[in-house]
């Protein structure tokens, strides 16, 4: 009978989580992501094509601050190699208080912040967000599909209508994705960047490929801990089924049984 | 101990002896081990060691993320990065101490619902309930002052509007919620005093924790008959009970497994679910969220707080009667501690002689309204206060009272319990019988 209540707070715990989250109440479709479900890893490619459409497309006004250089040849992740990271850190400029000057960036520094002051840093807004709120707010596709922080960013991108209004001497822009009208202008219209890979740059495909870089920086650790929940959950699984076996062997003579 | 007769430690070699003469630690070890527990406990009576557990384990990881948290409004949110990115595991510490704060609450609601079914807080087990509420209040406490380190949105806002309450006592209100704040608003002083208190209020819970377990260890466990061990002979007290090791403590640990099973599942595979969104944004001062939602643990009492607003007649009535100084908003706040100081009253509001539900016809069907009612006040505290929201929570809260208030004092007048049996033995042996069904049934008759 208690089962019932260990259910009941379950439940509780299960419906009335993270409903409602910022991003209004926007249609965002439910792409596939390579780093989706318990087994799912980030697809190293499309991490660098990621990083392709930020560096090219995103950075004009959105920074990155709690990202060093030095996690892009980190495994699990870009996998960049370290004298490419070099290179590529190097295209940038960083203010060292010690020389009291700029000086090309490094591994260890970290990416700029962003150029424009209402462009949000990116560095975790695919954990600021949450893409999937139902039913009735209850959170429970989350459960399923995830907390739809990448997918609200590819539908983001795609999701412009071409509507525009103005507002208090702001242009602002309709997106089916937030639904409503968004700051920022629409930044993707197919072939904004060329794939060395050979990858058609289609709308789609770049947001997409920004969003799993974005996942990558909110949450470099994934594939560790990953594989650490499933390493607890294996041996924890183990542990449980010999204390069952040890458990039912101490109680059979109370509870009048034979002994297994 | 527990008036419980058993055997005691025994001394044997000189150095045991000299050892006991002069700090008799082995012996307390062994009461405390081989403590006579009912033989009769189920699967509720599980969520002890689970806390226990769980304090340990918030404490151990806690300690270490401090060795890289810096609690300051400019570092505290780049330290968890820092921590979630170049600490040695740190994302793994983190997301457990984070997700910990949540398995904290489902066992103690578990362990609070379990004494309030099976009436474990009645004579003589008062102060054991009165403590471990003292404890819940306390955890509340820490876990609220813990989601404001950081320093994300959500913890910024929660900070704001849970001080806010203590602005809503009349007359002393502002000048508490400076002093709470330690200035105007949420700022650095804020988060350097929550931070404080976050690591020295689970020392309290653990010295708490000790007289907890001292206390019940005093009366002796309840049992899901709530009949009482015999103590009259150690014969006979050993036929209601078994020692706590190995029965119990293997038991406990093959659920404790499990459990952490589950709960490793979460950490690795969706640690954030539990969590809000906002929380990875930065705190800003100058940006409201749309919804300041609390963790999911204290939506029940959130919507508590929400339900009385200047529409609800007895908020009226209160503001007529106190001439305006009891408002809505103190009114809410009062019904929300009221709500917790009421639960804390339940042993001297259930007038029923019978301690488990198992005998209490009536009581089984209130409580588990009572259970229902708790997930629709965490449903609804995570709704927007409009439309048919607040009617639910107001609805939801003048149940929770009700329950209090109204039907534990009424049903010990008017249930009438079913019969119970005379002893956990006979009890024991009445379950085996339904359990391998005819053949046993009839070689043990109940009576």
């Amino acid at each position: 009978m208690f089962r019932t209540i260990a259910l009941s707070v379950v439940a509780a715990f299960g419906f009335a989580t993270a409903g409602l989250a910022a991003g209004g109440a926007g249609k965002v479709t439910d792409y596939d992501f390579s780093f989706e479900g318990p087994f799912g890893t980030y697809d190293q490619n499309q991490l660098q094509r990621g990083l392709q459409v930020y560096t090219e497309i995103c950075s004009a006004c959105h920074g990155l601050k709690f990202i060093p250089y030095r996690s892009l040849s980190e495994e699990g992740g870009v996998g960049m190699p370290e004298d490419q990271v070099r290179a590529y850190a190097a295209q940038y400029e960083v203010f060292d208080a010690e020389l009291d000057d700029f000086r090309p960036a490094g591994p260890a520094d970290h990416f700029g912040e962003s150029g424009l002051e209402n462009a949000p840093d990116l560095s975790l807004m695919a954990k600021a967000r949450a893409g999937f709120h139902g039913p009735y707010g209850l959170g429970i596709n989350q459960f399923f599909k995830g907390m739809g922080g990448a997918e609200y960013i590819a539908s983001l991108l795609t999701g412009y209508t071409g509507s525009e209004k103005e507002e208090a001497g702001i242009t602002l822009y309709g997106n089916d994705a937030y639904g409503g009208y968004f700051a920022m202008a629409q930044p993707l219209y197919g072939d904004d960047v060329e794939y060395s890979d050979g990858t058609p740059a289609t709308v789609e495909q770049q947001a997409k490929d920004v969003a799993a870089f974005l996942m990558w920086t909110s949450e470099p650790k994934m594939m560790a801990r990953k594989q650490a929940g499933f390493v607890g959950v294996l041996f924890l699984t183990v542990l449980s089924v010999l204390l069952y076996l040890t458990n039912k062997r101490i109680w059979a003579p109370i509870k009048g049984k034979k002994s297994a | 101990m527990g008036g419980i007769p058993h055997d005691h430690y025994e001394p044997k070699a000189a150095w045991e002896k000299s050892l006991a003469k002069r700090l008799p630690i082995v012996g307390l070890m062994y009461d405390t081990l081989m403590i006579p527990t009912p033989k009769n406990l189920n699967w509720m009576w599980i969520w002890g060691i689970v806390l226990t557990f769980v304090l340990v384990l918030q404490i151990v990881t806690g300690i270490v993320l401090v060795m890289h948290y810096t609690p300051h409004v400019d570092h505290a949110f780049s330290s968890v990065e820092h921590i979630m990115r170049n600490v040695n595991g740190g994302h793994m510490l983190r997301y457990i101490h984070m997700n910990g704060a949540s398995l904290f609450f489902v066992a103690v609601y578990a362990h609070i619902f379990r004494s309030m079914y099976y009436g474990s807080y009645k004579a003589p087990r008062e102060i054991t309930w009165i403590i471990g509420m003292l404890i819940y209040l306390l955890m509340m406490g820490t876990a609220f002052m813990g989601y404001v380190l950081p320093w994300g949105q959500m913890s910024f806002w929660g900070a704001t509007v849970i001080t806010g309450l203590f602005g809503a006592i009349p007359f002393v209100g502002e000048a508490l919620q400076t002093w709470l704040l330690g200035g105007p608003a949420v700022d650095n002083a804020t988060l350097n005093r929550f931070f404080s208190l976050h690591y020295l209020l689970p020392f309290v819970i653990l010295g708490l924790v000790v007289v907890h377990i001292w206390a019940f260890h005093t009366t002796g466990n309840n049992n899901p008959t709530g009949v009482e061990v015999r103590r009259t002979s150690k014969e006979e007290a050993e036929k209601d009970t078994l020692p706590f090791w190995p029965y119990y403590v293997i038991k406990d640990l093959l659920a404790l497994a499990v459990i952490l099973a589950v709960f490793f599942a979460i950490v690795g595979f969706m640690p954030n679910y539990l969590g809000h969104p906002d929380n990875y944004i930065e705190a800003n001062a100058l940006a409201t969220p749309a919804h300041i939602v609390p963790e999911w643990y204290f939506l029940p009492f959130y919507a508590i707080l929400r339900a009385f607003d200047d529409t609800v007649w007895i908020v009226q009535l209160a503001g007529f009667l106190t001439g305006g100084i009891i408002d809505a908003k103190f009114f809410g706040v009062l019904a929300m501690f009221g709500s917790i100081a009421v639960m804390a009253l339940a042993p001297w509001l259930d007038t029923s002689s019978v301690r488990s539900a198992r005998y209490r016809p009536m009581l089984k069907w209130w409580f588990w309204l009572f259970i229902v009612n708790f997930v629709v006040l965490t449903w609804v505290g995570a709704m927007p206060a409009e439309g048919i929201y607040p009617i639910i929570a107001l609805i939801g809260s003048a149940y929770w009272f009700a329950y209090f208030l109204v039907i534990l004092p009424l049903l010990g007048v008017i249930e009438k319990p079913l019969p119970r049996p005379a002893t956990i033995e006979d009890d024991v042996k009445a379950q085996k019988a339904a359990k391998s069904g005819g053949a046993d049934a009839v070689a043990t008759p109940a009576e």
